[in-house]
Formats: C-alpha cells, structure tokens, sequence
C-alpha cells in the first residue's frame, strides 16, 4: 500500500469522526424510543455555534462544549414535546431541522469566512510509529481517538452493562420495563439529552477539525445529519454496525474524489449525490423482507428457493426497537 | 408472609371497581379470586401489586400497613405479580431479561445469573436455556421464566392473572404443583382466574366477585351450582342449540400447507357445510391464526387448494375473497378493526360498496342511525369509534358486514366482552348461519367452542386434528388435544 | 373564567403561540446585535409596501398553495412527503425540457405553455412515485426515500445546467438560457404576477378541500392515514391510495414546479424549488391538516419570504431571517397546541 492511499484511508477515519459520534448520538436516542429527527439541522447549528465560540473565545474546549450544550437542549425539546406535549416526534423533529439550520445561517453570518482555530493533530508516541498501523489510527487529533473510545464505550454500555440492558428495555417494552422499576419517560429524556449532546459534538467536529471555518450555505454540511440518521437504520440500532456504515459513507465519498479525474464524463455532482442513492438502496435492503408482498410472492415459488431467499432476506433485515416513536404513559 | 387488604375502595369516574373490599390471605395459602370480566378482581391484584393506587383502604403485610406506590415497590416488600400476557423482553436473551430491573453493580455477571436461574429451575423440573431468546419460548415457558424471575428476587407473595389460558395441559399440571410447592414453603399464592375448573382444583379457598363487591368466600369441598351463583347472580342458561339441516358444501379445503417464520401447517383437510359453525381451538401461536388468515386471503398458502362454492381462490388476492363473499373479523378491535379518528357512520360508508364519487352524507346518516338501532350500539352516528365501549366496538364490526356473506371468519368474537354481549353476538352469528353463512372462529374460551360450534379442529404446534362433532366431545378431550396428546 | 374546551380557550393559545415566536424570534435578533423593529419594519413594508411587493408576494403564493394543497392529501394518507422538493424540482426539469424542444418548432405558444404545464405535471408524479414505490413495496420510510431523492433531483439540475443545458459558452449558476417573452405564462401589465397562476393555484386547493370534505376518495384516505392495517381489512388497497396520494400530490408539485419556469424564473435554475417544499411542509403542520386554512396562511408565509429579500441589502441581516420566524412559529404553535390538550385532559380528570 503506498502512502498516499495510507494518508487517504487515515484521512477517512478522521472525516468519519463527526458521522460516528452522529450515528451513535442517534442510535442511543433511538433505543430509548424517541426519534430525533432535528439532527441535519442540529449539526449545522452547532457547527456554526461551535465555531463562533471558538473565534470569540479562543478556547476549543469552549466551542465543543457550547456545541454539545446546543444538541442537549435541542434534543430536550424535542423529547419534551413528545412526552409532555403529545406532539409528533417527527413534525417537531422536522421544524427544528429546519428551524436549526435557518438559525445558523442567520445567527453564522457575522462569521462567514473568518480564519478560526483548529484542533490539533496529536501523534501517540511509539504507537504513532507502527508501520501502516501508525500512520493509518494514531496519527490522528483528539477527536478522532475519541470517536474510537465513543464506539467501545457505546457498544458495551448498550449490550454489557445493567443500564444498558434498562436502555434496550425501554425501547423495547416500556410497560415491561415501568414494571421492573424504570422510570421510562425521565430515562427518556436522559438518553435523548446523551444523544443530542453527542450530535451536538458533530458540528464543531466539522467546523473546528474536518472543514474548518463556517462558510454558510455553502459549509457543505447540509444532508450529513439525514445520512446519519439513515445509518442508524443501516446499524440496525447496534453502535457497532453504525460506526461501520458511517465508515462506508465516508469512505464511499473519498472513492467519489479520488475517482473523478479518472471518469471524466461523470460530473462531479453526480458522484457527489452518490452516497443517497446508496443510501436508498441500502435502506432498501433491510427492510424489504419486512414487506408483505415478499412473504405472498415467496409463498408461491418451490420450496428450496423460498427458503433460500427467506433465508437471505432475514440476514439482511434489520428490525427498529419495538416503541420507537410510540409515547409511553404508565396506568 | 400474611397479606391483608382493608376496606379497599377505587373508582374509575362513575365505575365503583372496588367497593369495601376487605380480603386476609394466611402464610402458606393458595387463594383464588374468582369473578367474570369486569367484577373488580384485575382492579384489585393491581392495586395490590403496585399498578394503581386505591382511593382509600390499607394494605398490610404481616400486620403492617404499607404503601404500595409502584410496581417495583411491590417486588422489595416481596409482593410478584404474573401477568396475563408475560410482561417481558422478547427479542432479548432469558438471562437479560432476568436482569432488567435487578439492582446492582454496573457491569452484571452473567454466569452467576445463569447458575442461579439453573439452581432455581432445578427444584420445579423446569429446563430453560438462560442463552436462549425469549421470543422462541411459548406462552407456558414465559410464565415459567418469570415466576422464576419473581422466586430469584425474593417474592414471596406470587399473584397469578389467569394463568392457564394459553398453555397446554401438561404445562397446566406443572404449573399448579409448582405452585402448591410454593405454598408448602410458606408462600402466599393468588390465584386470579374465571375458571371454575382451575380454582376449585387448586385453591385453599376461594373469593368470588362480582360487579367490583366481594360476594363472598368458600372453602372446600366447593359446591360448583353455588360458585356459579355468587359469579353471575343469577344462573344463566345459554339458548338451546339449534342446528341448521346442512345443506351443500361450502367451502373445500384441500391440503392446504401454510408457512410463516413461525410456524408451519402442513395438508390440513377441511369441508365447511353452508350454515356450519367450525371452532377453531388451540393454544395461542399454534396456527389457528394463520389458517384463519389464509382462509380470510389475507396470507397465501405454499401448497393446496382453497375452493368456495367450488370456485377456486388459492392465491387470489384479499379482495377477491371479499368479492367472492368472505369476510373477517380480527381479535384486535381498534388495531386491525376499527379506524380511531373516524365516526360510525363513516366506517358504514368505508363498508359499502362505493356509489359514484361524491358521498351522499343525509343518506348515510340515516343508513348509519337504523344500523345503530338494530345493532343495538351505544352511541350516535357522529360518534366516534374510540369512545365505544369494547362490546359496542364489537357490534360495530358485526353491522359493518356486508349480507350477504358465503363465509364468515372470527378471532375471539367476545373477548373482553360481558356475558349479556357474548350471547347477543352470538345470537346474530346464528342469525347469519340461518341464512346460509359458514362460520369459522377461534376462541381460547373452551366452553364457547364447544357451545356454539358443530364441528371442532384442535391445533398443536402447526399439527391440525381431524374435525371433532362438538356434541360428541367433552371439555376433557378437547384439554387433551390442545395439550398435544392424541394427535 | 374561560371555558377550557371552548373555541376561546383554543384561539387565546394560538395567540400565545404566535407571541412566543415573535419574542423567540426578537431575542434571536438581539443576539445577532440586529434592531428588531427595523427588521419587523422592513419585512411589512417589503411584502405589502407597494403594489408591486403585493404581486411579488402572489408569485411566492402560487406554488407554496400548490405545494401545500398537494400535501395534505399525503398528510390524509398518513405519508409525510418529505420528496417535495425533488417533485417540485422535476416538474421545473420537464417543463424546461418540453419548452427547449418545442420552442423551435412551429407550435403555437400557447400550445406549447400548455405542453410545458403538462410535462410539468408528469415530472412531478414519476418523482413522487419513485418514493411511493420504495415506502409501499420497499418498506423504505418515505422521509429517507424523500430525502434521498431531493438531493439527487437537485445534483440533476446543477448537471443539467452545467452540462447538456449550459449557456453557450460556459455554464453558470444563474441558470439555462432564458426562454423567449412569447413562451411566458401572460403577466399582469407592469407587475410580475399572472392571473392565470393565480387561478391555478386557487382552483388546486379548492378541488383538494372538496376531495378530503366530501369524497369516497378522501374520506378512504384518511382511513389509510388513521389506520392502515384496518383500513386494509375492510378492503381498501392501502397500496394504491398510498400511491394515488402520492402521485396527486406529485402532480401539484410538478404543477408549482412548471409555474416557477413559466411565470417566474423563465428558465432552469439550480434551486428551482425556492424551498416551497419544505415551507408547505411548514403551512401544512401549521394549519393542522385543515385545508380550510392552507390559502391565508400560505399567503402569510409568502409574505415573510418576500418581505426579508431586503434584510441583506439593507441591514445586512441574512435572509434567513424569515425561516426562523416561520420555524418559530410552527414550533410554537405545536406546544402550544399540546399546553392546551394537557390542561384540558387534567380538568376533564
């Protein structure tokens, strides 16, 4: 592997870093069984707010945490009208989408194009000198070793730990779990204020690491928080499998940049879209199993074929929590 | 332990669930609570364990009073309740879901867990694979997991919610010497059911509701002519059968094999005569739905022939069953029934054959107020369906049916419902067969399968019995299928 | 004391709202260090200061009502179409396509504006299908689907202009060549309204108010909407309602997308849509699904939109401004909305 391809692929790990914390944000939310759908807008927002901290301050630490405090907040709204309110989750989550990326152009203007700092590269000794190894995982910043103990952290606080296992309870059967000693709508609320807080961290992500600076409409940022969500579906709910479809979307882009000066006749927009397509297409394939012609039109072929397709089918299918998006409200 | 409830009062609005009831179960007691829908048992058991809060009243715990705030609360002062349908996490593994909820450190030890949940299985004869997913386990396996689940956290009141609907026979014997261990240990057992059967067989003695009032209790050697009283107040006789000289086949079905990711029916024969009542009987999940939904088109067999008046509709799509003259009632009224949000009249509109593009709304009314009068609904044609109470829901379906109808499909036609419902429903569905409609249903009710049908077909794991003459049979044989034996 | 249940009670809480939002939308202001009143000034003088902002305000109507009438038919049939931008952007796509192939010919323009409509039309329902097809048959959600598709009809565009359509020469952002002044929807003398956009879109939320109040049609979509698996059961085909929402509300979006190349823009341009998409999603939530309302608030929108071209100009504020204030709004209104169920439900208790 040359090094050019190596510093490629280690530049993946890095711009997947913001997907990652996304994806994960999203994916604990969802456990509990609210979906926030604010998040395209939330990333843009915080991205915004994060760097304009920053410039202000000259303080990181600062715009990460105003960034984090902003998806906190934003995310509670969201729960609170859906608990408190009985309001759609979606319609909520869909105004504040776009209410959250108006508020960040407007509220962004003043610090269109400024030079702003930018989160420095920090090398692991020793580990940093692995050959390939090295330069491709500990040659990165902060934020990306980050993302890394996010998906550990994430993964075993969900299948391993008591918590974990209340999270996946509410999600699952909030009436069960309200009978085990939960209680469902304030576990809600805390885990869709984790969620949020971690998408909160996505945007000074952007902003302060992967595309520095904020350059308004044109940031290029507007779509990411829609293809999070999208990977969360792909992840199947598991932290693990997230982190991996955030990788591919990245990953999928960087193929699109490094293939353009080789097909020419493709424009450049058309690779650019590429990933929702797949994005599509991917969706696709988890949930066509779950559609009800399928079962009708499999009924119908020889027995060997229907079971291999059954069979298929089952291994791609990814199934949501049992009460996402259902309110809870004990007796 | 000994479990006392003082004077205990709670209203929903105008409905006095619970009026000055004052029950004292001793330490070692089996008790039943026997009652039909609606008397004020469930209200009772919840107020006990936790789910809802009594108006006034005490509740005390070897002469204690205690307050009883949550669910949970009930579990630390030793109180378990079993719920009807298993209040569990199905997707999820059997020893996870013997951990949700049970305190201690941040990361569990799932080893532990498994080797108690196998010390404690030991001692009953159960044989549950803590690795195994809860969603593969039957109904009878679940109630085992979480009476071991409630034994595991120190219950030592077990409350029991009609406990035997849903398992097979032998999943019943183990379960009530399991109990009966339980109380020779010194366990207080409740023992919630309306089956006179089950309780006389089990309980140490009995408290019979009725209409939210305690009636009064009975220790053995029951008298079963006298439970039935203090149950209904009066006896109630159901109408004599009547059965209609059969006439020509109606439907044929020729082995038909029908396969979902759970289960699998392979070449079941069946020849419904028109007029004719087939009761469906089984433990829930052993393919009577299924079959009920492949005869209504709602899912397609993978093999066999499906004949109505000689017609064929294998593979066809639902709506021409429909067309063809075949309609179905589901279980679940406001799930796949009813539409919420909608009025009464409308759902009539919904029901009718579609007339030119624009509805004609006075017509309608009137149709909807005339149906209303002879279905004998509670509510107005603006009503809507939400606010219906379940038998009035269930009428609703019934007088949405278009006539005429060839066949006749029903899930659970009266659960949930009263007495007086039931038989008024069922005094309509007679109706239907007079004029010529088969009638095919399921009911966990035994007595309501051998009552209204003429022929019976037991379900066991996929496996369809040969049709039983419902004169013929005995509420012991049929138990004996369903349980799986004589297949 | 106000009766809790009363139309009162209701309107005093939708007046709550709307204060809500505006001191939201002020404290916003002031943080962007912005003089409100000015800009609240700027906004109303520059929606209904004159004749010609009122016409303009027109033009933004049009497809905005068309958008939202479109939507609450798939908001009957429980679908959030999402996709209507991308529906929008297509019908925009195939009308320029039309007028580019026909303009040379010997057609009548007035032929040929009526092609353009139609084509249109059809470009906005292949669009909406597309997302139909994946939610009823694909089990994909048709948010993602919608989404997906929204971005991939605007890569379209920016292809289209930059490449097989650009300008001789080289391509730019501001769009294909202009169309010729005979291939223009007829405006009103000066102004850059048309009565016959105008008729369009009143007669569209006109017939969609009749369909969802008085039809077979409707009141079958609104049982899919509530209730699909029942709806299924009684013997509606929720599949072919699903896709009858979704290609009406396509052919309304395709019809707001063949008025912005035919009455405004004259040409393609890369963001076609103007946003209308997600404002109807906006007017839609906003009025609760009653199309009653869709019209004066639609207008009311409009209006914001208009009225906020000049903050840039004149006090360097982003124009954004407007889709806060609308965000607000509908945020509000929501919670608030809920505020008043919460009371009531406890007195009812």
């Amino acid at each position: 592997m040359d090094n050019n391809t190596l510093v490629g692929l280690a530049g993946i790990l890095a711009s997947a870093a913001p997907v990652v914390f996304a994806a994960i944000g999203e994916t604990i939310t969802e456990r509990a069984g609210i979906t926030n759908l604010s998040i395209n807008g939330l990333i843009l927002l915080t991205a915004m707010a994060g760097f304009a901290t920053s410039v202000t301050t000259g303080s990181l630490l600062l715009g990460f945490l105003v960034g984090a405090l902003i998806g906190a907040f934003v995310s509670l709204i969201v729960a609170f009208s859906s608990i408190a309110l009985k309001q759609s989750q979606v319609a909520v989550g869909f105004v504040l989408a776009l209410m959250s990326r108006d508020l960040s152009y407007f509220l962004g203007n003043p610090y269109m194009g400024l030079s702003g700092p930018r989160v420095p590269s920090l090398p692991i000794p020793v580990l940093a000198d692995i050959p390939v190894v090295g330069v491709l995982f500990f040659r990165q910043d902060i934020l990306v070793y980050s993302s890394y103990i996010l998906i550990a952290v994430a993964y075993i606080f969900v299948f391993k730990t008591r918590p974990g296992l209340m999270l996946q309870g509410i999600g699952e059967q909030p009436a069960t779990a309200y009978v085990r000693g939960a209680n469902v709508n304030r576990l809600r609320y805390i885990y869709t204020i984790i969620g949020g807080a971690l998408v909160g961290m996505a945007g000074p992500m952007y902003s302060l690491s992967v595309k520095v600076g904020w350059k308004g409409t044109i940031t290029g940022l507007d779509g990411i928080g829609w293809i999070a969500l999208a990977i969360t579906i792909f992840g199947g709910w598991n932290p693990l499998r997230a982190a991996f479809g955030a990788y591919l979307f990245v990953l999928l882009q960087w193929l699109g940049l490094v293939l353009q000066p080789s097909l020419p006749n493709i424009p450049s927009q058309v690779l650019q879209v590429a990933p929702f397509p797949l994005m599509i297409l991917t969706l696709l394939l988890v949930n066509i199993g779950n559609s009800e012609w399928v079962d009708r039109t499999l009924a119908g072929l020889p027995e060997e074929v229907r079971r291999l397709i059954a069979k298929v089918l089952r291994a791609m299918r990814t199934t949501p929590p049992a009460a996402l998006g259902i309110p809870f409200e004990n007796e | 332990m000994n479990v006392e409830l003082v004077q205990i009062h709670k209203s929903f609005g105008a409905v006095h669930a619970n009026n000055d009831i004052s029950i004292s179960i001793k330490s070692g007691v089996i008790q039943g609570i026997l009652g039909e829908n609606g008397a004020g048992k469930s209200t009772l058991m919840k107020v006990l364990s936790g789910f809802i809060q009594a108006d006034s009243g005490d509740i005390l715990l070897d002469g204690k009073a205690v307050r009883i705030g949550t669910p949970s609360d009930a579990i630390k002062h030793g109180i378990g309740m079993l719920h009807q349908d298993p209040l569990d996490f199905p997707p999820m593994k059997i020893v996870d879901n013997m951990l949700i909820g049970h305190d201690g450190g941040l990361f569990p030890n799932r080893r532990e867990v498994s080797k108690s949940l196998k010390e404690l299985q030991a001692q009953f004869g159960f044989n549950l694979d803590p690795e195994a997913y809860v969603d593969g386990l039957t109904v009878g396996e679940r109630q085992q997991l979480e009476i071991l689940r409630l034994l595991w956290l120190g219950a030592q009141v077990l409350i029991l919610d009609e406990p035997t609907t849903g398992i097979s026979a032998s999943q019943k014997a183990k379960l009530f010497e399991t109990l009966k261990k339980l109380a020779e240990q010194g366990m207080v057992i409740i023992f919630v059911s309306h089956k006179l059967e089950d309780v006389e067989g089990l309980c140490h003695k009995i408290a019979v509701f009725r209409q939210g009032s305690l009636v009064g209790e009975t220790v053995p050697p029951y008298n079963t002519d006298n439970l039935v009283e203090m149950m209904f107040g009066k006896v109630i006789s159901l109408d004599e059968k009547t059965r209609l000289e059969n006439c020509e086949p109606a439907v044929e079905i020729s082995n038909l094999s029908i396969e979902d990711n759970r289960i699998q029916i392979r070449n079941a024969n069946l020849t419904v005569n028109c007029g004719e009542v087939i009761g469906l009987a089984g433990m829930e999940g052993s393919g009577q739905r299924q079959f009920l939904r492949t005869l209504a088109g709602l899912m397609r067999p993978v093999g066999g022939d499906l004949r109505l008046s000689g017609k064929r509709l294998t593979g066809k799509p639902y709506h021409a069953f429909q067309d063809a003259g075949i309609s179905y009632v589901p279980a679940s009224r406001m799930e796949e029934g009813l539409i919420p949000g909608l009025s009464i009249t409308e759902h009539f509109i919904l029901s009718e054959d579609q007339s030119g593009f624009f509805i004609d709304r006075d017509k309608a009314v009137a149709v909807s107020r005339e149906r209303i009068h002879t279905f004998n609904i509670k509510g107005e044609p603006v009503t809507r369906v939400e606010a219906l109470s379940g038998g009035n829901q269930q009428r609703a379906l019934l007088a949405m049916l278009r006539t005429p109808l060839r066949l006749l499909l029903l899930e659970h036609p009266t659960r949930g419902l009263d007495i007086e419902s039931s038989i008024w429903i069922w005094s309509q569905l007679k109706d239907r067969c007079k004029q010529k409609t088969c009638i095919v249903f399921i009911s966990a009710d035994l007595e309501e399968v051998l009552h209204y049908s003429d022929r019976i077909l037991v379900f066991y794991n996929g496996k369809v019995s040969q049709p039983l003459d419902a004169a013929a049979t005995t509420v012991d044989q049929l138990g004996q299928l369903i349980g799986g034996k004589g297949f | 004391m106000l009766n809790k249940s009363s139309a009162g009670f209701k309107f005093g809480f939708q007046i709550l709202a709307i204060v809500a939002a505006l001191i939201f939308t002020t404290v916003v202001m002031l943080l962007a260090k912005a003089p409100p009143l000015e800009a609240y000034k700027l906004i109303f003088t520059g929606s209904v200061g004159s004749i010609g902002k009122i016409s303009d305000v027109i033009v933004a109507w049009i497809p905005l009502l068309l958008a939202t009438s479109g939507l609450l038919l798939t908001f009957a049939a429980g679908l959030w179409n999402i996709g209507i931008e991308g529906q929008i952007t297509l019908g925009a796509i195939f009308t320029t396509w039309a007028l580019r192939l026909l303009q040379d010919t010997s057609l009548s323009p007035t032929l040929i504006i009526l092609i353009g409509f139609l084509a249109g039309i059809l470009g906005g329902m292949i669009w909406a299908s597309l997302t139909g097809l994946l939610k009823i048959y694909g089990g994909v959600n048709e948010i993602f689907g919608g989404l997906g598709l929204n971005f991939v009809a605007t890569a379209l565009t920016i292809w289209l202009i930059f490449g097989p359509w650009k300008r001789p020469g080289v391509g730019s952002m501001s769009g294909t060549v202009p169309f010729d002044n005979l291939l223009w929807l007829p405006q009103v003398e000066g102004l850059r309204m048309s009565w016959w956009s105008l008729g369009v879109g009143l007669i569209g939320i006109v017939i969609v108010y009749l369909i969802l109040q008085g039809t077979y049609f409707g009141l079958r979509l609104k049982a899919v909407g509530k209730n699909g698996r029942a709806a299924f059961v009684i013997g509606i085909p929720t599949g072919k309602y699903m896709m009858s929402a979704f290609f009406i509300c396509g052919a309304f979006a395709g019809l707001a997308g063949a008025t912005q190349v035919l009455a405004v823009y004259h040409r393609l341009i890369p963001s076609i849509s103007s946003g209308y998409g997600f404002l109807g999603l906006m007017v839609a939530m906003l009025i609760n699904y009653q199309a009653l309302w869709a019209a004066p608030v639609a207008l009311f929108f409009a209006a914001l939109n208009i009225g906020s071209i000049q903050l840039p100009i004149v006090l360097k504020l982003d124009s954004t401004l407007s889709g806060v204030l609308q965000g607000a709004l509908v945020l509000f209104v929501l919670m608030m909305d809920g505020v008043r169920r919460r009371l009531t439900a406890k007195k009812v208790k």
